[in-house]
């Protein structure tokens, strides 16, 4: 009798170990609802920057480097593709180009209105053999204009990637600059002539 | 480098015998701009245990216990009777253990939820009020940072032991983990963008991957910590809000239930970790 | 009246190893507030350190002593028990003295 008492506690226990953990869908979506709940407007950043886009929402299913099917990175490369704008003058100005690069602010909430909006390359890459405070989020791009040369495919192929990097590689860790109207036409040439510019300091 | 300073003022005394260490903190200084990565790791290494000793921190860990052992409040009582984890009054080895599940609020707790909690429970003061300062600004300071570190000192040295034993505390784990990787904002990131990868670095500032048990115990367990570019101690729910800031979010709600989950999550990826809080760092 | 100091002083061999964790803001007077006006000096300017009677320590900071300042040093003649006393003025004329007994 008192064996039989002892197990079926036990039993219900793992029982009901097993089945309190959240379904997928039901994780999904309060935890969608509770980050919704959990955050302020503030400064320029709206409650709206947490509703997340088709790219943002698929990503989100993915650890970074668990290798993502084919049909899904082919879908969402092709669609950003798709979506890029080109200016007329692909190659702008290299130096105005790295002072972009090393900005690193825009688009915080504690930033003002009149506070720079840059691309903070220097962040995740490396890029000129000069700046030695360099992340390694993202892969050295020191070279790169160097390696590859300076045709026009190269500098559309350049300029498609910072506009929007999800067009080559699907949920990439780098911002969509252009998509997202991050930055501007200028400052995207001008980064597009930092890397590909023989006469830059990347490419030195 | 705020340390180099202090001794550069001592050479203007007499002693003179504080030469060395400014000899030394120099060539520190200037070796850590040298090519090779991992020598630059030792040194910074080297200079973080030079400076270990004067951590400001302790001065918050005594403001804190002040202001635990007194009677505030419309109910003018003390915090000497909030109940932590591990029984009304002990704040011995209880940031070890948080966040928990607590039965008398229904919810899962960090500990600054939990402070917040007694603040209104035991000494009469309205939510609003105990959540109204949570990070010190240049114009005041924050008693939250002192409280924070005075009860994680008392866990210097115990290892991190969150338990998912209620149900709550496990979803709050499964919410975290999916917040860990919800990309947004105008840039795409998500906290797993930083903190998902072994070996990262932005700019020169090293990344845990908090997915990986060794870094996840080295990273949690120097938080809260004296942060010497903010002159003040910033804990857990700061270090939350910043990273979220520099994401390009919106402002994380101090004690929100995102916050409480995500520090769940990290937390317990933490477990097995030796607490070595309130840290220094730069 | 400012927080108080953290001292801790203990025999080292044949010397005194005194550690003072000062709490103090160190303004340097250089620095601007969002407004753009400058944020004025305020900073301590005199540490003593006394020792039965006698100053085994005296220094004059400036402001490129960073803030909570941290300050480490050792002198001869003191036995466990005994106390020393550290005391430091600011710019403000503000004071604070505090003392610590020697430990073995």
């Amino acid at each position: 009798m008192k064996t039989n008492l002892i197990l079926v506690p036990a039993a219900v226990l793992v029982l009901a170990g097993c089945a309190t953990s959240l379904s997928e869908g039901e994780a999904q979506q309060r935890s969608l609802s509770m980050m919704k709940s959990s955050f302020k407007a503030q400064g320029q950043a709206s409650l709206a920057r947490l509703d997340q886009d088709e790219v943002q929402a698929i990503c989100s299913k993915y650890r970074p480097g668990e290798s993502i099917p084919k049909e899904v990175t082919e879908k969402i490369e092709k669609a950003q593709f798709a979506a890029i704008k080109y200016p007329a003058k692909l190659m702008g100005n290299w130096q105005a180009g790295e002072r972009v690069a090393q900005i690193g602010t825009g688009f915080q909430f504690s930033d003002g209105p009149s506070a720079p909006v840059g691309a903070n390359c220097y962040a995740c890459h490396q890029m000129s053999k000069q700046e030695i405070s360099y992340g390694t989020i993202g892969p050295s791009l020191y070279q790169y204009g160097k390696l590859r040369g300076v045709s026009e495919p190269m500098q559309k192929y350049t300029y498609g990637k910072i506009y929007n990097s999800n067009a080559y590689s699907a949920c990439s860790n780098m911002p969509r600059f252009g998509h997202n109207k991050i930055l501007t036409e200028a400052q995207m040439a001008d980064l597009t002539a930092l890397l590909l510019d023989p006469a830059s300091p990347v490419n030195q | 480098m705020e340390r180099a300073a202090v001794v550069r003022a001592d050479n203007k005394d007499k002693g003179g015998n504080m030469l060395k260490p400014y000899l030394v903190a120099a060539v520190l200084l200037a070796t850590a701009g040298a090519a090779n990565a991992q020598n630059t790791q030792q040194e910074i290494e080297r200079y973080r245990q030079m400076i270990a000793d004067g951590n400001p921190a302790e001065l918050y860990e005594a403001k804190g216990e002040g202001i635990w052992k007194q009677k505030r409040g419309p109910k003018q009582v003390s915090l000497e009777q909030c109940d932590l984890g591990l029984g009304a009054g002990v704040v011995k080895g209880v940031y070890a253990q948080l966040p928990r599940y607590f039965k008398d609020a229904d919810r899962v707790m960090d500990l600054e939820t939990r402070l917040v909690h007694c603040m209104v429970s035991l000494q009469g003061i309205s939510e609003a009020d105990a959540k109204r300062n949570p990070f010190s600004t240049a114009d005041r300071t924050s008693d939250m940072e002192s409280l924070v570190s005075f009860v994680t000192a008392e866990s210097k040295g115990v290892k991190m032991n969150v338990s998912l034993s209620h149900q709550k505390e496990r979803e709050m784990y499964q919410l975290g983990e999916k917040m860990f990787y919800f990309r947004g904002g105008p840039y795409d990131f998500s906290c797993a963008t930083c903190h998902g990868e072994d070996a990262k670095r932005i700019r020169l500032q090293d990344l845990p991957n908090l997915t990986n048990a060794k870094d996840a115990q080295r990273a949690y367990t120097t938080w809260p910590a004296y942060r010497v570019s903010q002159s003040t101690v910033r804990t857990f729910q700061w270090r939350l809000f910043d990273c979220f800031r520099q994401q390009r979010f919106p402002a994380l709600e101090f004690t929100s239930d995102a916050s409480v989950a995500l520090t769940t999550f990290l937390a317990k990826n933490a477990n097995g970790g030796t607490l070595a809080a309130p840290a220094l760092k730069r | 009246m400012a927080d108080p100091m953290k001292i801790r002083a203990a025999m080292l061999g044949d010397k005194v190893e005194v550690k003072v964790l000062m709490s103090h803001i160190m303004e340097t007077g250089q620095r601007k507030d969002a407004k753009g006006a400058s944020i004025p000096a305020h900073f301590i300017q005199n540490v003593t350190a006394v020792h039965n009677g006698k100053t085994v320590l005296s220094a004059q900071w400036g402001p490129a002593v960073s803030t909570n300042p941290f300050l480490s040093f050792r002198f001869k003649g003191g036995k466990a028990g005994e106390k020393v006393a550290i005391t430091w003025t600011d710019n403000k004329g503000d004071k604070r003295t505090d003392e610590a007994t020697i430990s073995a």
